[in-house]
This record gives structure tokens, C-alpha cells and sequence, in this order.
């Protein structure tokens, strides 16, 4: 077990890395100079636009030199906790991803929670009254939250409760621990929109889960032994079905970063999805990769967890 | 002495599937009313496509300001975006668009993302760890982000979106090819090749390939529903399809900031496209029922 989390540790490393080089290369790859850039937004506010000005940026955020020694220099620092310097926000990317972070994560992780429960009582229930009228609509659900834009679900939702009712906010984000109220009402909408499509996912998946264990010979003997179905569902389906749903969380965790690209942009979040989204507008390279590079990073942690904990759900597993 | 020798029969291949084979196919494929649906969903997207300027009742990308921001009319029937321009006509290009970039991205992903599965699989060792270390890598990140990266390096236009979203969505055709190869691989007619000395490269193109295809055509069905979805998400951002081009995605973006006064304008772009995903995704499953009932819930 321990060889094995160590050595999966160790491919993440390697994945990190491989992820580094491709958002580091590509990067450098974008048309457009972020000196150039920046220094021009400085001159509207009275800042010189002279060759000298732009010489002295390069210099500062190490742009003169060449591309694989910027990297080396950038992945030195990652390693000694440094993410290099932002050149629009002319602050510390670890500093400023740190600020960006909560919100994301705030909404990220009650996403993850809703759309899991969900689906899995979702899912559940279709699969044990297969054929149902209540399958019918779960199934059709989900194939509805597969295919509908994270935008249009937004719209309907500010529409409806936004701008024709006016219960919630239609925009901003506001810390639980600053005003939980205010807080409450700004989150539903986001969250609703980026756990739709991992719930129609995990819904999905642990029906046809379900099934499959329904059809095994245990289950077979616990209905045969007499037992209620709810014993049947909860001690015996439920818990053997969550496997493939397990797996689910990894991808859910995916999707989500995904959606909050969109949805924080919707909102007007001030999250890493608006982060990332107007760092690429202003080519603001060092942000892109620290943040690219950490949303990898939990990705690649939480697929590790996922993979350790089948042990749990299964002891039959075994490491190698 | 040749006729004891004789070379084992080529097996037929299953992914030409004989007439007995092709009725049942079709039996089950029709047997679904969503599939259906589907199925009428993207003949009409089609046709729209190729007879856009028959349809379209006005230019789409022509402005006329003092007609901007119309309700439904007998001469516009969906009313007119903030520049005047038609909703209806826009909403019939836009089909180009979304047709466009779906199959442009899925020719190019499954084509190379197959190959490179192909490769890893058969071959293995190092070549097998270095390629799906690669689409490791790639995976580390949510599609999204990465479609959103590659647009921003390459710039936006329909053309880079198409390469964006193909290399986004490469590594799920190369893992379900690598791991179909492998189980392929172990089969006897692929030693009975190997026994009688026939070249690597015949030996997956004429033997492998064709049995370890099958799933990949349903993830193709898939994908394509997907890269519509995902070219309308960076549209909407506004790193995907460039003003004046008519893309759902960036109609959509324009409609948000009417959303109060002129709501059609943001909800049928976006309805277009849950429509078309929809009829992808029902024709995928329904192809995947049809092909091989045993892949259900797996892809």
C-alpha cells in the first residue's frame, strides 16, 4: 500500500512536470508582448512608452532571456514555493492565486457534494425502480444536464430568479464569513450551474452501476434471506454500486474547474476561472502557468485519493 | 505441400457488418424514439447548413442600426441583435459554424488520437510510456482549460478553435484505441499473423484496427455533441469564433447583456445548441446500442 502511494506520488510528479513544460512552451508561444502590453495601459495613466522603459521591464520579470532558462528560473522557483511575479497585477502570483482561490474552491466544493449526493440518490432510485415512470425522468434528466450549455442554464436561472422574481443577486461573490446571508443568496445560481453536468454524470453512472450489482448472486441471497429492501438497498447495492461513482469524483472535480471558467465569468466571480480568462486576455504569462499549474495539481491529488480509497469501498483490491 | 501450409482465412471484419447484421442494426437503432429524434434533429441541421443562404431570409453579418434590438416581427421572425442584424439568419449560419467545428476537431482528434492509441498499444514499452504519459499530462487539465489555453496561444478564428479543441480532446481517443489494441492484440488470427511473418504495420491496420474500432465510433458520436459544446463555451468566453462570424457560443455572449429587455436573443442560440448536442449524444447512444449492446454504461 505504501510502495504504491508512493510510487503514484511519483507519476504525479511526472505528469506535473510533463503539464509544466506544455503550459510554459505554449505559452511562450501566444502572439503579443506582455511588456508591451502592460506598458502601454501604463502610458494611458501617464507611464513612457520609450525602449529604455520596456528594456528595464524585461529585465525586471526576466524576459530578456531565453526561453528553456525562463523555465528553468520559473521552475526553480516553483519548487522553493515561488510562482514568479504578476506583470498586470505587479504582485506575487502565489499571493494572488491564494486570493483567487476561495471562491472557486467555496463553489467548487459545494458543487461537488450536491452533484454526488444527488446523483447517487439519483441515480439509486431510478435503478431500483427500473422502468418506472420516476426512471423515465431521472434518465431523461440526465441526459439533459449532458447536453445543456453551462450559459443556458445561467440565463434561465437569472432570468427566472434573477430579473423577473428578484429573490437572488444576479452577480458577485460574497465570503460566507463576511455576510453568510448575502453569501447564501449569491451562491445557488453558480452552483447549480456548475454541478449540473457532474451531477448528470454520476446519476448516470451509478444507475447503470446499480443494475449490474443487482443482478449479482449476494443481493439474490439477501432478497431470498428475507430481508427489506431497504436493508437490501443500503447494506448490500449501496454501497458496492459506489465504485464506478468514486471514480466519478475525479472527473466531477474536472468539470467543474472546467465550468467555472464560464460560470465565473457569468457571475462575476472573482475566482480562478476569471483569473485564468483575463490573464489570457492580457497575456499575463506567469499568472497562467501558476494557475494552470495548481488546478493540475489538485486535479492529479484528487485522482489519487480516488484510486486509494477503492481499497476501502473493496478490500478485495490489492495494490501491487 | 502448400495446401497443408495454406494462410489462415482473414477473418471477416466485424466492422462491416453483413445484411443480416445491417437490419438488426437497424432494428435497434430505430427502436428508441429519442434516437429518432435525434436522427431528424441533425438531417435538418445538415440541410440548414448547406442551404444556409436559401434559408436565411437576410444577410447575417449585414448591420442596420436603426433596426437594433427588435422583438419578433413578421420581417424578422426572432427579432435582430444589437447591431440590427437578423437573429433568424445568424442562428441559420451558425449551423455552419457548429457543424464546422464539430467535424473539422473530431476528423482530426480520432484520426491522430486513434493512430496514437494504435501505436502505444501494440507496440508497448517505451513508445506505449511516452505516448500516454503525454495524454496523461494532457488530462491533467479540465478540457475546458486547455481548449481555453490552445485558443489563446494559436489566437481565436474557426481554424485554431478546430486545432484548440482537437488536441483538447485527443487523449480519450488514444486510451479507449490503446486499451481496445491491447485486448485485440491477445486474440490467435493476431498470432496466426505474427506466425506467418506478416509486417507490424499491416497487422494493425488490416487486424487490428478494424476489430478495436467499433467503440471509438461511438466516442466520435459523442465527441462530436461535446466539441459543439465546448466551441460554444469558449465562443461565449470570447476566445472562440471571432466577430462578425455567426457562432452560437459568442451570440449567446452578445444576448447575456440584453438578457432583460430581449431575452430571445441569448435563449435561442443557447437552445440551438443544447438541441444539436442532444441529437448527438441520442445518436451515439443509439449507435452504441446497435453496434454492441455490451458497451452500455461504459462510454
Amino acid at each position: 500500500m505504501t510502495t504504491y502511494i508512493i510510487r503514484r506520488l511519483l507519476w504525479g510528479i511526472v505528469v506535473l512536470f510533463l503539464v509544466s513544460l506544455i503550459v510554459f512552451f505554449s505559452i511562450r508561444l501566444i502572439p503579443g508582448d506582455p511588456v508591451l502590453i502592460y506598458a502601454a495601459q501604463q502610458a494611458g495613466s501617464g507611464g513612457g512608452l520609450t525602449e529604455e522603459y520596456l528594456d528595464k521591464l524585461r529585465v525586471q520579470y526576466g524576459l530578456d532571456k531565453s526561453v528553456p532558462v525562463q523555465y528553468l528560473n520559473w521552475v526553480k522557483g516553483v519548487i522553493t514555493g515561488d510562482l514568479g511575479k504578476s506583470i498586470r497585477y505587479q504582485d506575487d502570483v502565489g499571493g494572488l492565486l491564494l486570493q483567487k482561490l476561495p471562491p472557486t474552491l467555496y463553489l467548487g466544493l459545494i458543487s461537488v457534494i450536491v452533484s454526488t449526493i444527488f446523483g447517487i440518490l439519483f441515480g439509486l432510485i431510478a435503478a431500483i425502480r427500473r422502468g418506472k415512470w420516476i426512471d423515465s425522468v431521472v434518465t431523461f434528466l440526465s441526459y439533459i444536464g449532458l447536453c445543456v450549455p453551462v450559459f443556458l442554464l445561467g440565463f434561465l436561472l437569472i432570468y427566472v430568479f434573477g430579473l423577473k422574481l428578484r429573490w437572488l443577486p444576479i452577480v458577485g461573490y460574497t465570503s460566507p464569513w463576511k455576510d453568510f446571508g448575502l453569501s447564501a443568496r449569491q451562491a445557488p445560481m453558480p452552483v447549480v450551474c456548475l454541478a449540473v453536468v457532474s451531477l448528470a454524470v454520476t446519476a448516470r453512472q451509478m444507475r447503470s452501476s446499480v443494475l449490474e450489482v443487482n443482478n449479482m448472486d449476494y443481493v439474490r441471497t439477501a432478497w431470498s434471506k428475507g430481508l427489506r429492501e431497504r436493508v437490501v438497498v443500503t447494506r448490500h447495492v449501496l454501497k458496492n454500486s459506489l465504485i464506478p461513482v468514486v471514480t466519478m469524483l475525479g472527473i466531477s472535480v474536472g468539470l467543474i474547474f472546467g465550468g467555472s471558467v464560464i460560470v465565473e465569468t457569468m457571475f462575476g466571480i472573482p475566482g480562478m476561472g476569471q483569473l485564468l480568462v483575463q490573464s489570457i486576455f492580457s497575456r499575463d504569462y506567469v499568472v497562467i502557468q501558476g494557475g494552470t499549474l495548481i488546478i493540475a495539481a489538485m486535479i492529479i491529488a484528487v485522482n489519487l485519493l480516488v484510486d486509494i480509497s477503492y481499497g476501502w469501498f473493496d478490500p478485495r483490491i490489492r495494490y501491487e | 505441400m502448400n495446401e497443408v501450409f495454406t494462410v489462415p482465412k482473414e477473418p471477416e471484419a466485424t466492422s462491416a457488418p453483413r445484411i443480416s447484421d445491417w437490419r438488426r442494426f437497424r432494428r435497434v437503432f430505430f427502436q428508441r424514439k429519442l434516437v429518432i429524434f435525434g436522427v431528424v434533429v441533425l438531417v435538418i441541421l445538415v440541410l440548414t447548413a448547406i442551404f444556409a443562404p436559401l434559408i436565411a431570409p437576410h444577410d447575417p453579418y449585414l448591420n442596420s442600426l436603426p433596426e437594433r434590438l427588435q422583438s419578433p416581427s413578421a420581417k424578422h421572425i426572432l427579432g435582430t441583435d444589437d447591431l440590427g442584424r437578423d437573429t433568424f439568419s445568424r442562428l441559420v449560419y451558425g449551423a455552419r459554424t457548429a457543424l464546422y467545428v464539430g467535424f473539422g476537431t473530431v476528423v482530426i482528434s480520432a484520426i491522430v488520437g486513434m493512430i496514437l492509441g494504435l501505436l502505444a498499444g501494440y507496440l508497448g514499452g517505451i513508445i506505449n510510456a511516452v505516448i500516454m504519459r503525454v495524454m496523461d499530462a494532457l488530462m491533467g487539465f479540465p478540457m475546458l482549460v486547455l481548449a481555453l489555453l490552445l485558443a489563446a496561444v494559436l489566437g481565436g478564428g474557426l481554424q485554431n478553435v478546430i486545432i484548440a479543441l482537437s488536441i483538447a480532446t485527443l487523449p480519450g481517443y488514444t486510451r479507449l484505441m490503446c486499451s481496445e489494441t491491447l485486448s485485440v492484440k491477445e486474440n490467435e488470427y493476431i498470432m496466426a499473423q505474427k506466425a506467418i511473418g506478416s509486417k507490424s504495420i499491416r497487422t494493425m491496420v488490416r487486424h487490428v484496427l478494424p476489430n478495436a474500432f467499433q467503440p471509438s465510433l461511438v466516442l466520435i458520436t459523442t465527441m462530436l455533441g461535446n466539441v459543439i459544446l465546448a466551441e460554444a463555451g469558449l465562443s461565449f468566453i470570447g476566445i472562440g469564433i471571432q466577430p462578425p462570424g455567426a457562432a452560437w457560443g459568442s451570440m449567446a455572449a452578445v444576448g447575456y447583456r440584453f438578457l432583460e429587455s430581449q431575452p430571445l436573443l441569448a435563449f435561442a442560440p443557447s437552445i440551438a445548441i443544447m438541441l444539436v448536442v442532444f441529437a448527438f449524444n441520442m445518436v451515439g447512444d443509439g449507435l452504441r446500442d446497435a453496434l454492441d449492446p455490451r458497451l452500455r454504461g461504459t462510454l
